[in-house]
């Protein structure tokens, strides 16, 4: 029986959305208050699922035990209370939460073998979030 | 195809153990959870059905029975229940969140009239929740 398991994380980070192919104006017009030079900051809200069949042993398509490590691990203590603009992944391309969700799904994908990666899902605000799910056809 | 979704909650007890794994093995895959005593939590579950909207009432399903369907088979058997001890399918299996979606669409599939059963979520806490399709 193939269950989808969902588990939610929260971080803090601030970013800039500043494109350098763009005029300081196209910059403004594009990004508006989010492209202020000092940056601001979200609490973003993470949402990982991953699926697979339950195993009979112990009831689980897998350990929590093992996501939560690896999410803490891997993507927490990489992004928490961490400024995006300074990261390596975001020196070419602008901290969208867009491209942060990618990441964080490649992230995933690349390195967590406990059980197949579905959907990364990330909150900015309460009021808008960002779906990826590897390129292949939304889950549902 | 229209897709309707009823929610519900129900509190509940519950612990992990499998007695084929020796008393370590336990511990070590379920943690806390393996306490014998067992732990709660208040569960809400999204029943999701689809099916065409009837031209005469508007309705993909009549909500009055899918209502009652989600007590009788649902929270009656498991709110305020020790899983593990009051519900059958829980005797043999353990009663992670995985298992109990698979339990409670298996419940309520056969019951539903008109619409069918597309989606069981249940979350076990806000920060933790499995869907269940059905085979796929």
């Amino acid at each position: 029986m193939k269950a989808h398991l969902t588990r939610r994380y929260l971080f803090s980070a601030s970013h800039r959305l500043h494109s350098a192919e763009m005029s300081a104006d196209e910059n403004l017009s594009t990004y508006g208050k989010c492209n202020n030079p000092h940056g601001h900051g979200h609490n973003y809200a993470l949402e990982v699922t991953v699926s697979g069949p339950v195993d009979p042993s112990t009831g689980m398509v897998c350990n929590l035990v093992d996501l939560d490590g690896f999410v803490g691990r891997e993507v927490l203590a990489r992004y928490d209370l961490e400024n995006l603009n300074m990261l390596q992944e975001f020196a070419q391309s602008v901290p969208t939460t867009e491209n942060l969700c990618v990441e964080i799904f490649e992230i995933l994908q690349r390195s967590f073998q406990k059980a197949h990666l579905d959907r990364v899902r990330l909150e900015e605000t309460m009021m808008n979030s960002f779906e990826y799910t590897g390129g292949a056809e939304s889950m549902r | 195809m229209v897709y309707l979704t009823r929610k519900a909650e129900f509190s509940a007890s519950h612990y992990y153990h499998n007695p084929d794994f020796t008393p370590e093995e336990n511990r070590a895959i379920f943690g806390k959870c393996n306490n014998p005593n067992g732990h709660g939590h208040n569960y809400t579950l999204e029943v999701t059905v689809k099916g065409e909207v009837d031209p005469r009432s508007g309705f993909v399903v009549d909500l009055k029975q899918l209502k009652e369907v989600m007590h009788r088979e649902v929270l009656d058997a498991m709110d305020h229940r020790f899983l593990n001890k009051e519900v059958p399918e829980f005797f043999t299996q353990i009663p992670t969140t995985e298992n109990l979606a698979i339990a409670i669409w298996q419940r309520l599939q056969t019951k539903l009239q008109k619409a069918s059963l597309h989606r069981i979520r249940v979350y076990e806490a806000p920060d933790l929740f499995v869907d269940f399709y059905g085979e796929e």
